[in-house]
C-alpha cells in the first residue's frame, strides 16, 4: 500500500514536471511555429537564477519568482536580436537558436565555471509508512499544474490570450485589427522563455546546477512537443501523461538513460500513428 | 541523357583536383598528411550532409550521430575480426539500416521537416547518453568493450586484402581516392533523373506529387544512401584514430557538419569539402584557446551565418566578387 502510493507520486512528479519543462516550448512552437533549440538553456539560465538568489543569502522561493521574470526578459532581447529576422524560416530559426544555444553554453561555463553546484533542498521530507519523500517534491507537481492551468487561463479568458490565439491562426486579421503582429511574437517568445525559466528554477535544488545541464532535458522536452502536436495546453499535457508515464515505468525497471530510450521509440510509433500528433485525436481546443 | 555529357572544362576540373590530391603528400610533412587526412575524412561527412540537405532539401541533424554510429560498427567488426574493409562495409550498412528505421517513420509518417531535424537531433542526444553509460565492461561485443565515455579503444587500423595496417601516406591516399569517389558519385547521382526529381522534391514536394512522383521512397532512398557514406566516414574515422567515443555524438559535432555545409554553400556538393577544409583548419587554430572558446564561436558561428548569410558563406563571396568583378554573378550549380 505505502509503495504503490510512493509510486504513485513518483509517477505523477515524472508527469507533471515534464509537462512544466515542455510548456515553454509548446507555447513557442504552437503559437510561433518556431521550434527554439535553445530552449535546454533558457532552462539552465533559470536554474542559474536560483543560484545566484541563494548565494546572495536570499531564500530558494525568491530566486524561483525571480527566474521567469530574468529568463522572459532574455528571451525577449533575442527575439529582438536574432529571431524576429526569420519569422517564416523555421529551419533557419532552428538553426540559429542552436548557435544561441552553444553561445549560451559557453558563455555561461565562461562567467560561472563549468562545475555541478548544488541548491539546498527547502522543506524536508515526511513520511508514508516506510518510505521518507521529499515534500518539495509535492510542491513541485503543485507548481506544475498551476503553471499549466494559469496557462489555461490566461490563453482562454484575458484579451492577452484572445490576441495571441488569433495571431496563431490568423495574423494579417489581427494586423489589419490594428495589433501589430510581431509584438505579439515578442510577448509570446518571452512568455514561453520566462516557463522556461520557472522549470529550470523549479529543478536546481533537484538536479544541481550545472551549464550543460539543458542537455539533460531537451530530448525529452522536444519529443513530448513534438508527440503532443498543435493543440498546446491539450495536446502537451496528453503526451506528457503518456511519455511520462513510459519513461518513468521503465526508469523503475532499469536505468533512466533507458527510461528516455523507452520514451523516444514510443514518440516515434506515436508519430508513425499519428502524424500530426496526439492533437490529431480531437478537433479544435487549445 | 543530356545530363551525362561531361564538358572539357569540368573534365579539366575532375582531372586537377585528382592531381592535387595525388601530388600532397610530396609538399606536406607526414604530420601534416595525416592531419589532412583527417580533413578528408570530415569532408566525406559533409559531402553526406550537403546531399541530403542541399540537393534533397532534408535537413538532418543527425549525420554526426550516424558517423559516430558507422565508427562503432568499424570498431566492433574490426576488433572481432581481422578483416578491416569488412568494417568498412558495416560501418556503412550499420547507420544505413537505422537511418532507413528512422526515415521510414518520418517519410511514411509524412511528418513535417522540422520534425525529422527534431527527431535526428534527439536520436543523436540520446546516443550520447546511451554510449556514455557503457563503461561497465559487460557492455562488449565480442571483444570489443564499448567503453563508457572513455570510448573503444585499440581499434585496428584500415589494412587491403590481409596486408600490414596502411602507413599514413597510404591511408591518405585510400581516404582521398574514397573522397573522390564519394564526390563523383554524388555529382553523377544528382545528373540521372532520380536526382534531379529530388531537387524537384526539394523546391517543391507538393508539385512533385501531383505530377505523379512518390516522394516517400525517394527521400528515403536518399537518407539511407547519405547515412551510409555518413558511416563511411566514422569508419574511416575511427581506422584513422584507433579509437571512438561517444563525443561523436555531442551536440557541438552535430553543429560541426552543419557549419562546414553552410560555410560551403549548400547544394554545391565541392563547397562542403572547401567548409570543411576551412572551417576545420580555423578550429584547430582556435582549438589551443581552449573548448569553451570554441563552443561560443561555433554558436556565434551559427547565429551569423544563417543571419546574414543564408545561402553560403562561399556562395556569398563569389557573388561579391562577381560584383566587384562587374560581372553577372554566376549561377550555383543544382538551383
Amino acid at each position: 500500500m505505502d509503495q504503490i502510493a510512493v509510486t504513485a507520486i513518483g509517477v505523477l512528479f515524472a508527469v507533471s514536471t515534464l509537462a512544466l519543462l515542455a510548456l515553454g516550448l509548446a507555447i513557442i512552437f504552437g503559437m510561433m511555429g518556431v521550434l527554439n533549440l535553445a530552449q535546454g538553456e533558457f532552462l539552465m539560465l533559470g536554474a542559474y537564477t536560483v543560484l545566484v538568489t541563494t548565494s546572495h543569502g536570499l531564500s530558494v522561493w525568491v530566486g524561483i519568482l525571480l527566474a521567469p521574470v530574468v529568463v522572459g526578459a532574455i528571451g525577449v532581447v533575442f527575439e529582438r536580436l536574432i529571431i524576429r529576422f526569420l519569422y517564416g524560416r523555421p529551419l533557419d530559426t532552428m538553426l540559429a537558436t542552436w548557435g544561441l544555444s552553444l553561445a549560451l553554453v559557453g558563455a555561461v561555463t565562461l562567467i560561472m565555471g563549468p562545475t555541478t553546484e548544488g541548491v539546498g533542498t527547502p522543506l524536508g521530507s515526511i513520511e508514508i509508512g516506510r518510505y521518507g519523500f521529499s515534500v518539495y517534491r509535492l510542491v513541485v507537481i503543485a507548481i506544475s499544474v498551476g503553471a499549466v492551468l494559469v496557462t489555461y487561463f490566461v490563453l482562454r479568458y484575458t484579451r492577452f490570450g484572445l490576441i495571441a490565439r488569433a495571431t496563431m491562426q490568423a495574423p494579417r486579421l489581427v494586423a489589419v485589427s490594428g495589433v501589430e503582429p510581431r509584438l505579439v511574437y515578442m510577448w509570446t517568445f518571452g512568455c514561453g522563455a520566462a516557463l522556461a525559466g520557472l522549470a529550470g528554477a523549479v529543478m536546481a535544488p533537484l538536479t544541481g546546477v550545472v551549464p550543460s545541464m539543458g542537455l539533460a532535458f531537451i530530448a525529452k522536452i522536444f519529443i513530448t512537443v513534438m508527440v503532443g502536436g498543435s493543440t498546446v495546453l491539450l495536446g502537451t499535457a496528453a503526451s506528457a501523461g503518456v511519455l511520462g508515464l513510459v519513461e518513468s515505468a521503465t526508469s523503475y525497471a532499469s536505468t533512466p538513460i533507458y527510461g528516455q530510450v523507452a520514451m523516444l521509440t514510443m514518440a516515434l510509433i506515436l508519430l508513425r500513428l499519428l502524424p500530426n500528433g496526439m492533437s490529431g485525436l480531437w478537433r479544435g481546443g487549445l | 541523357m543530356a545530363g551525362w555529357a561531361v564538358s572539357r572544362s569540368e573534365t579539366a576540373l575532375w582531372t586537377a583536383a585528382a592531381l592535387s590530391l595525388a601530388g600532397l603528400p610530396q609538399l606536406l610533412s607526414l604530420f601534416q598528411v595525416v592531419q589532412l587526412t583527417v580533413f578528408v575524412i570530415f569532408a566525406i561527412l559533409a559531402l553526406s550532409l550537403d546531399f541530403i540537405w542541399g540537393v534533397a532539401g532534408i535537413l538532418s541533424f543527425g549525420q554526426a550521430a550516424l558517423f559516430g554510429i558507422g565508427g562503432y560498427m568499424y570498431g566492433i567488426v574490426a576488433i572481432n575480426f581481422a578483416m578491416t574493409p569488412l568494417g568498412l562495409v558495416a560501418g556503412m550498412l550499420g547507420p544505413a539500416v537505422i537511418a532507413a528505421l528512422i526515415g521510414y517513420v518520418a517519410f511514411y509518417g509524412r511528418v513535417g521537416s522540422m520534425y525529422l531535424a527534431v527527431v535526428t537531433l534527439t536520436v543523436t542526444l540520446i546516443l550520447y547518453q546511451v554510449m556514455g553509460s557503457t563503461a561497465d565492461p559487460r557492455y562488449a561485443i565480442g571483444d570489443a568493450s564499448l567503453g563508457g565515455y572513455n570510448g573503444m579503444t585499440n581499434i585496428p587500423s584500415l589494412s587491403l586484402a590481409g596486408g600490414p595496417p596502411l602507413g599514413p601516406v597510404e591511408n591518405f591516399y585510400t581516404t582521398g581516392a574514397l573522397l573522390f569517389l564519394a564526390l563523383m558519385f554524388f555529382v553523377a547521382l544528382t545528373r540521372t533523373s532520380y536526382g534531379r526529381i529530388l531537387q524537384g522534391i526539394r523546391e517543391n514536394e507538393p508539385r512533385m506529387e501531383l505530377l505523379g512522383y512518390d516522394v516517400r521512397w525517394r527521400k528515403l532512398l536518399a537518407f539511407v544512401i547519405s547515412a551510409a557514406f555518413a558511416g563511411l566516414a566514422g569508419a574511416l574515422f575511427a581506422s584513422w584514430g584507433n579509437f571512438i567515443n561517444p563525443e561523436v555524438f555531442s551536440l557541438p559535432q552535430a553543429a560541426m557538419v552543419v557549419i562546414w555545409v553552410l560555410v560551403g554553400g549548400r547544394g554545391t556538393l565541392w563547397g562542403a569539402i572547401l567548409g570543411t577544409v576551412v572551417v576545420q583548419y580555423l578550429t584547430s587554430l582556435l582549438g589551443e584557446a581552449g573548448a569553451t572558446y570554441t563552443t561560443m564561436a561555433l554558436g556565434s558561428m551559427l547565429i551569423a551565418i544563417v543571419l546574414l548569410f543564408p545561402r553560403g558563406l562561399a556562395p556569398a563571396l563569389i557573388q561579391g566578387m562577381a560584383i566587384v568583378l562587374r560581372r553577372r554573378p554566376p549561377v550555383a550549380a543544382g538551383r
